[in-house]
């Protein structure tokens, strides 16, 4: 376990969360969730150590992880920028904040910015529907978005 | 101790993004800067449902509805309302500038609304379970524990009538009586909370506001069909809800509401919570077994139904968040009380979340039977901007569009699939004329054919065919044999899918195919999109009557396909233009034409 907490970075967190679920069946999901909650993403190697550890083969953990949308196989921006393209969101112009992030950014979604800054990426209903249209940065929350806003609510992240 | 004033703040999603939080600490600070912090309580509630007009403030024993309420506002709260008894007017809601309502019961958004689910959403603090119980909470636990026979639990469903919630319209009844029945020594009880159906936020809002309504339920499910383990599967994307569900169960437990011998009665029941991990067709209940089991979500053909064979082979009970909460007050109300309220077809009520181009955006409540027009014009406001109505989407990706005509049709689950739509998980999405149908419907399709997991062959290469036709048909490219393709791959998905995701796919074409064939035949023969949606079938010019040459748009313009003098008529470049529409939005005078 040393050499795992050394080389592969896990914390003693994650690891005791890992042996804690390691009997209980289904415990797949719920365990890459908590790697990238620590790392922001899944990486190879993660995904080696997850397999190591739970001893499954890693093409059972990669079917995983490439079913469902939510987990990410590449590290996101320091600041991740999420446009909701839910269909509230999309009717009243999220598509067209997409296009303008990536101009303002030179992105493309899925993207991160060159200085590993920004990320973008498009999501479904984050269910503020009342809002719309959604983003959020890091997190944070915007809502009722409209284009020329966006140049402010990016710089307040640099 | 009883206080002065209590004062109630949305700490819903949308209200907490729009600074609810600082709303609630600033308040907090003003009571004790002025000194009376001892005689107010301030409470964080779950979502009130009146999005649009959030973050809300709620003071009683006045009722004021405040709305809109900024941080900076707290001091003029506790100033004028807590310590000098008067109202704040300039933040009370009204649309009447002149005249501003006081009361929730004069607000024409709560009017017609009727709260059996949501009934403790913004009124109970949901991170304390004391509020809970003091709302009748855990009493129906209490009574099918020590004063009803399992068998008397499953007839008042059946008198009740309730039907499931998350889409199907299942009897509920039904569905716990084959768990009851099957034999198993191991059975469980799951909550789908995998709401994702985009647009809609209901489940959301109910977990948010009242997660003891779903643990109570859930326990009562248990002692009834005797299993001894809940699972809640929920979105990894609803912190918020995850958070209180959390808390809500530890309180249970400490309360002996949960966990080993609840009340004393020597039944164990406990519940678990399992992430999702965003897969649209985890909500089809054996996709979401499939996940629970940490597998990849992939539906398996009915039968065996999970009531009989579901989580790992076991007689399994799953029901949707908005079912689940209402079942403590069908037990204690009763199931003739709950038959009274809504149509013949459909008991209760239902929750939709009411988005798109309305006024009023929220979460509302209604009776089954209230019809469109009332959820639209009474209690949504109508539509924004005076805009004029086109249609309005229920069912998300899986129903269909429902037009003007059929505006005074009442609603219940027989009713909408009657129009080719279906009642769905609650989404209520309004258009108006500057939406087009058929990149609407693009849309949808693209989602699903993003969300199908490719097992069955209709849903995979029919739904792909689909999105392909409409892309071509957006594009310009389309023919009049298109429809007839388009109809015909989508009767197929429907009769030959696995799951309810392809079978329901090409719902939103097959019904605007039939509500609005114009539409297609504009963009198939005209080659025009009459919404002026769809880039490649637009064209932008400049009225030379109205443009008075402030160099506006040409300014803006990205790829400077605008040339013009100051004062004098611009002109765009139709080969340099890239149809981005910012000329047509940074025109103040109506300049810039679309068609």
């Amino acid at each position: 376990m040393s050499r795992i907490k050394e080389e592969k970075g896990f914390s003693d967190e994650l690891i005791a969360f890992i042996t804690e679920w390691k009997s209980k069946p289904g415990n797949l999901i719920m365990i890459l969730h908590r790697v990238q909650q620590e790392f922001g993403y899944i990486s190879r190697d993660s995904a080696d150590t997850v397999a190591l550890m739970l001893d499954i083969p890693l093409a059972s953990i990669y079917g995983v992880l490439s079913f469902y949308h939510f987990f990410k196989l590449t590290k996101p921006g320091e600041h991740n920028i999420q446009v909701c393209l839910g269909t509230a969101c999309y009717l009243k112009g999220g598509e067209g904040l997409v296009d303008e992030i990536k101009n303002l950014l030179g992105l493309e979604l899925g993207g991160v910015t060159a200085d590993g800054k920004y990320s973008l990426e498009g999501v479904r209903c984050v269910g503020c529907c009342g809002l719309a249209p959604v983003m959020t940065v890091s997190g944070e929350v915007f809502g009722k978005v409209t284009k020329d806003q966006l140049p402010g609510i990016i710089s307040k992240f640099n | 101790m009883a206080f002065r004033n209590y004062i109630l703040v949305c700490g819903g999603t949308a209200c907490e993004s729009s600074k609810a939080d600082a709303i609630y600490e600033a308040l907090m600070a003003e009571c004790n800067a002025q000194g009376v912090s001892e005689e107010v309580q301030i409470v964080k509630t779950g979502c009130f449902g009146f999005c649009e007009q959030g973050p809300i403030v709620k003071i009683l024993p006045e009722d004021s509805f405040y709305v809109q309420v900024k941080p900076e506002d707290a001091q003029e709260l506790i100033a004028e309302h807590v310590v000098k008894g008067r109202e704040v007017k300039r933040l009370l809601y009204s649309k009447d500038p002149v005249k501003r309502h006081a009361k929730v019961e004069d607000i024409k958004f709560y009017q017609k609304q009727y709260r059996i689910v949501l009934r403790n959403c913004g009124f109970i603090d949901p991170e304390n379970i004391e509020e809970y119980i003091a709302r009748e909470g855990y009493a129906a636990l209490e009574k099918v524990l020590f004063s009803m026979s399992k068998e008397d639990v499953i007839e008042e469903l059946k008198t009740a009538g309730l039907r499931g919630r998350g889409g199907a319209g299942f009897p509920t009844w039904m569905k716990w009586n084959f768990t009851k029945q099957a034999a198993s020594e191991e059975k469980f009880i799951v909550c789908n909370a995998d709401e994702g159906d985009p647009g809609a936020y209901m489940d959301r809002s109910t977990l948010e506001g009242d997660p003891h309504s779903v643990l109570e339920a859930m326990t009562i499910a248990g002692h009834t069909v005797g299993a001894q383990k809940g699972l809640i599967y929920i979105r990894a994307e609803y912190p918020l809800a995850i958070h209180r569900l959390e808390i809500a169960m530890k309180q249970a437990r400490e309360y002996g509401l949960l966990g080993t011998d609840i009340l004393g009665s020597g039944f164990d029941f406990d519940i678990e919570i399992r992430l999702g991990a965003g897969a649209f067709v985890c909500g089809e209940e054996t996709a979401l077994l499939a996940s629970i089991e940490g597998r990849r979500g992939m539906p398996v053909p009915r039968p065996p139904f999970p009531a009989v064979k579901g989580l790992w082979g076991k007689p399994t009970v799953i029901n949707n968040v908005e079912t689940w909460a209402n079942i403590p007050v069908i037990i204690i109300k009763g199931g003739d009380w709950f038959s009274q309220i809504g149509t013949q077809d459909s008991h209760g009520t239902k929750v939709f979340a009411l988005t798109g181009k309305i006024r009023n955006s929220g979460l509302v409540e209604v009776p089954m039977g209230t019809t469109l027009r009332e959820i639209i014009y009474d209690i949504g406001g109508g539509i924004a901007h005076d805009k004029a109505f086109k249609a309005v989407q229920t069912g998300g990706p899986s129903g269909g569009v429902i037009t003007k005509d059929y505006l005074d049709t009442p609603i219940d689950f027989g009713s909408l699939s009657k129009l080719g739509s279906m009642m769905g998980s609650g989404g209520m999405i309004v258009m108006d004329e500057d939406d087009c149908i058929v990149d609407v419907v693009k849309f949808y399709l693209n989602f699903s054919v993003d969300e199908s997991c490719g097992k069955c062959s209709p849903c995979r290469i029919g739904g792909r065919s689909l999105a392909n036709l409409l892309e071509k048909i957006t594009k310009g490219n389309g023919e009049m044999a298109d429809i007839d393709r388009m109809r015909e791959i989508g009767e197929a998905m429907k009769k030959a899918s696995l799951c309810a995701l392809g079978q329901t796919a090409p719902n939103p074409i097959l019904s605007t195919l039939h509500y609005f064939r114009d539409e297609y035949l504009a963009h198939i023969i005209d080659k025009k999109c009459p919404a002026g949606k769809c880039k490649s079938l637009i064209t932008y010019s400049i009225n030379p009557e109205k443009c008075i040459g402030c160099t506006a748009c040409a300014r803006k313009c990205p790829v400077g396909a605008i040339s013009g003098e100051r004062r004098a008529v611009h002109k765009i470049d139709p080969a340099a233009c890239i149809k981005c529409g910012v000329c047509f939005e940074v025109c103040k005078f109506g300049a810039v034409d679309v068609r």
